[in-house]
């Protein structure tokens, strides 16, 4: 029911003023976010270290994302699991948590980065390389890809035999100081640190030599095969 | 004649826009959570499909809205919450605004703010949305794609405070939920609360103050 004409004053437009500041202030933060986003990920950095709540962890920005495409975050018995090392090789492997601890040791110390913006600093991955395993089994002159299966059973991922052999390709079994936890893909998972986290398959229970580079998950749905930091999937973030 | 004890305040195309808006900002609003804070992903996981329902909501919100522009007594409103009087700015101040002293039209002055600031975040949600949503096809910089999910977080946040605000105001006032629920008002009610609009939904001329 409007107020009738000369009845009342018609008043100024607060609210359009107040709707189009809104939209205004919202764009203006849209243009800024680059720089915006490197002082949110430093404040929430900040903050979370003297934060028992957790409460930080709502600042946008930071921390870790947790994605899965199933309905559920895989776990497996620790004593039942087995890395299979398979394919094009002389001799598979069955690989349990203790066998894989009990390998030669290397650790990376990168940022995280996923393909969808967030970015977790200097993240610790200790396990074995990629490389050394593979070696380990032999492999024939026929394979010329890896392809990586998670047992959350619809994961699969890939590299080129060259990208598998880097030093920084890791089969993870330690984050920071801990084992890696279901939801970061536990037991045991792919860290391929110069690429987008897409590429480090977590759930890991299989890494099978191919004769040809399979397309994984993310890249039949489009994302980038080599998924280097800052010059796939077209971004420009810093190399990790 | 005897004053009718209820005053007719929404057109049934008002609530049915109310009605859908707060379905799919519930289901965006949810779904929307669970894709941002971890605590949730993990009990929920299931991020394809939440994804895909938030992205549904998301472009469907604006659908009743822009339906329910069709309807004039929709548009009378925009104009009602639009435009500002003195008097509005003494009832953000003044702590005995719900007795009826202040005349107050079919809005109030908070309402008036709340359904700006709700329009607003609404733009800026569904604009950072499309530009999370198609960041290859718009060939986004990486600088605005950190933006927009920067903003769509921090606008989300925001608007769930409002939202908190919105439902704690609407379990305090039955009334006021029942008049979105009938479309009607009691008059006490509305006299007491919007005493302008109850005064001209009644025919009654204006109290010379």
């Amino acid at each position: 029911m409007e107020i009738p004409p000369g009845d009342q004053p018609l008043g100024a437009p607060v609210g359009r003023r107040v709707f189009l500041g809104l939209v205004g202030l919202g764009a203006a933060a849209v243009a800024a976010g680059g720089p915006l986003s490197a002082v949110l990920s430093r404040v929430q950095a900040k903050a979370a270290a003297h934060d028992p709540t957790g409460l930080s962890g709502l600042i946008p920005g930071g921390g870790w994302r947790y994605y899965s495409v199933t309905g559920d975050f895989p776990s497996v018995e620790p004593a039942a699991y087995r890395l299979r090392v398979a394919g094009l090789v002389d001799k598979p492997l069955s690989l349990s948590l203790a066998d894989i601890a009990a390998r030669p040791r290397t650790t990376v110390v990168r940022d995280f980065q996923c393909v969808t913006g967030w970015r977790v600093p200097k993240v610790r991955w200790s396990g074995v390389t990629l490389a050394s395993l593979i070696e380990a089994a032999g492999p024939l002159p026929s394979a010329t890809a890896v392809l990586f299966r998670s047992f959350d059973g619809a994961y699969t991922e890939s590299l080129t035999m060259k990208q598998a052999m880097r030093s920084d390709v890791l089969v993870a079994d330690t984050l920071g100081h801990a084992a890696v936890s279901s939801e970061h893909g536990g037991p045991v998972r792919m860290v391929v640190a110069p690429m987008y986290g897409y590429k480090s398959c977590k759930w890991l229970s299989e890494i099978r030599l191919v004769p040809r580079l399979v397309p994984g998950f993310w890249e039949q749905n489009g994302y980038d095969q080599d998924g280097w930091v800052g010059t796939s999937n077209g971004r420009s973030d810093a190399p990790t | 004649m005897r004053p009718p004890e209820r005053l007719a305040r929404f057109t049934p195309a008002e609530r049915f826009a109310h009605r859908a808006v707060a379905i799919l900002g519930l289901i965006l609003t949810v779904s929307g959570l669970i894709l941002y804070l971890p605590e949730l992903s993990l009990l929920v996981a299931r991020r394809t499909l939440v994804e895909g329902v938030h992205v549904v909501a998301g472009l469907l919100l604006p659908l009743p809205v822009f339906a329910a522009l069709l309807s004039p007594a929709f548009r009378a409103d925009l104009g009602a919450l639009n435009r500002f009087v003195p008097s509005d700015w003494s009832w953000l101040r003044n702590r005995e605004r719900r007795v009826g002293v202040l005349p107050v039209g079919k809005f109030n002055a908070g309402q008036k703010l709340a359904a700006a600031a709700f329009a607003g975040a609404g733009v800026v949600l569904f604009g950072t949305g499309i530009m999370l949503l198609l960041p290859t096809q718009l060939a986004l910089p990486d600088g605005l794609r950190q933006g927009a999910t920067i903003v769509h977080d921090a606008t989300t946040l925001a608007l769930v405070a409002l939202l908190v605000g919105h439902a704690a105001l609407a379990y305090r006032h039955p009334e006021a939920r029942r008049a979105l629920r009938t479309g009607t008002m009691d008059v006490a009610y509305a006299e007491q609360n919007y005493s302008e609009w109850a005064r001209a939904s009644q025919g009654r001329p204006r109290n010379e103050p």
